[in-house]
């Protein structure tokens, strides 16, 4: 077959493996036929596992052709983030840090994902130990933006969201500690969602920030992103009841969240309210107290937790992190106790002051990134005629949630002049992520996606 | 320990471990800290439970610590 269906979401591949429109080995092969075709020049994966792909796809067919088939993820190539345990592949986490021995075991998402029938293809590159938003920090090399060369596709989950882009996996799965699931899939026009804080285990994975860590999907969908996230969620059950009278809601909180906004973002995100209120949603004016703090609660935080992870590797073997992420993770090492306890206290003021923000509104509504995705190699960009700090731009809009564990979505809203994607975040109420998706899905169908 | 006393500690620490370059982003972390230990909802944490604004649902202690 081509490779035409790499394009396809999971719900319209899932339906033609089902009815053998397709077989599965046919949909595995023409993924690595296109991994093989763009990915030297992309960089997307640090292993591609052309070897058991293909088994485990034969084995799909004779468990399809048997009558047992599992659900829309059986025969589904996917990937996942170089952080994550495979069993029998090792974890780099991007490092010459972690050596090259393989995970004894798979990760209970990944255990999951092969439990729902998924195929694992191969595991994505990230900027190193994912403490990072450009990819520029890798042993395996900068993963390029597919519709740009001289970019980033954004990070740290940048190798998980190029496969997904270009048609070389169906889904993956990326770590998300202070927007690294949203950023590369605004940056690369997908979806990506990061689950209310501790809904989806950690386990498997190599930490960066464990009280900021979230594992979650990037697709091309919202439909294929809720069946990823049903997959591999720990509570397999219903959630609370929905907010009751704020189903056509939405509170845009522009204080802070769109004070910083490169001028192209900021009119594509505007063009997009308005087709969301031509749709009949609602969107008010709304503000997260004390959000303009957000930046240095997570900085306290995730500086202090990593250096915690890394403690002995840098003692041991300090020369083998690249070198920005060893001064970073160094960095941390000299936050004080009384500090991180303020932060932690900072990180509770600003969950109550996004619970209040939501208070009545079926989610919040701003743009997931604030910028395009940036220039390789780029330390500041121009932002309204400001020069910011490109660590500081990339996280502003998504740190705030990932301190507070909301439920957050980024949905493809428009394009740039130039091509480049923008992306549209949705924050949904704690422990609700199936009631975000289900915002998040109406909110794709009103700007045309889907 | 105050805020400048740490920062020079600090430097003099990097400066004795050959990491020289460590020093500006000392610098950042340290204007990090001013802005989140001068943060108004931080005030009660210094032990001025009053300074909190009881109309701020963000700031009410209503959440077990």
């Amino acid at each position: 077959m081509t490779t035409a269906w790499c394009e396809h979401p999971i719900h319209r591949l899932a339906t033609a493996i089902e009815t053998r429109e397709v077989w599965v080995r046919e949909v595995v092969d023409a993924t690595l036929d296109r991994i093989a075709d763009r990915d030297a020049s992309l960089r997307a994966f640090t292993a591609v596992l052309s070897d058991s792909a293909r088994v485990d796809a034969d084995r799909a067919d004779q468990e399809i052709a048997a009558g047992r088939y599992r659900g829309p993820l059986h025969g589904v190539p996917v990937s996942i983030k170089d952080l994550i345990d495979l069993a029998g592949v090792p974890t780099t986490a991007a490092s010459r840090v972690t050596g090259r021995a393989p995970a004894t075991s798979d990760a209970p998402v990944v255990a999951r994902l092969r439990a729902a029938g998924a195929i694992l293809i191969g595991k994505c590159n990230l900027h190193e130990f994912a403490f990072g938003t450009t990819g520029e920090d890798s042993s395996h090399g900068q993963t390029l933006h597919p519709r740009d060369p001289n970019r980033s596709p954004g990070g740290s989950s940048g190798g998980s969201a190029v496969s997904v882009a270009t048609g070389m996996a169906f889904a993956t799965l990326g770590t998300d500690t202070g927007g690294s699931i949203r950023i590369p899939a605004a940056a690369c026009g997908l979806v990506g969602l990061k689950p209310t804080f501790g809904e989806v285990s950690c386990d498997g994975v190599v930490p960066l920030a464990p009280s900021l860590d979230h594992v979650g999907p990037l697709t091309r969908c919202v439909r294929d992103a809720r069946l990823v996230y049903r997959a591999i969620r720990d509570h397999q059950g219903g959630e609370p009841a929905p907010i009751n009278g704020a189903d056509q809601t939405l509170g845009c909180p522009r204080p802070y969240f769109l004070d910083r906004l490169d001028d192209e973002v900021r009119a594509v995100f505007e063009r997009a309210l308005s087709r969301l209120t031509d749709a009949d949603w609602t969107v008010e004016d709304a503000r997260v107290q004390h959000a303009h703090d957000a930046a240095t609660i997570y900085l306290h935080l995730v500086l202090s937790e990593a250096a915690t992870v890394h403690t002995a590797a840098l003692e041991q073997q300090p020369q083998d992190y690249t070198p920005a992420v060893r001064l970073r993770l160094e960095l941390g090492r000299y936050v004080q106790a009384e500090d991180y306890v303020r932060a932690q206290h900072g990180r509770a003021v600003l969950g109550r002051a996004v619970d209040a923000a939501l208070a009545g509104r079926a989610a919040l509504v701003l743009p997931s990134l604030a910028i395009p995705a940036p220039p390789l190699g780029a330390t500041a960009v121009d932002v309204g005629g400001q020069t910011e700090s490109l660590r500081s731009i990339m996280l502003r809009l998504t740190q705030l949630f990932s301190t507070t564990g909301h439920p957050a979505v980024s949905i493809p809203c428009g394009l740039t002049s130039t091509g480049l994607p923008c992306g549209l975040q949705l924050v949904g109420h704690r422990h609700r992520t199936c009631q975000l998706l289900d915002v998040a899905e109406a909110c794709e169908t009103a700007l045309g996606g889907g | 320990m105050t805020l400048d006393d740490w920062l020079v500690a600090a430097k003099s620490d990097a400066d004795r471990r050959a990491l020289p370059e460590l020093k500006p982003l000392l610098d950042a972390l340290a204007d990090a800290t001013r802005a989140l230990r001068a943060a108004s909802w931080n005030h009660h944490t210094a032990g001025s439970r009053s300074a909190v604004d009881a109309s701020d649902p963000a700031t009410r202690p209503d959440e077990p610590r």
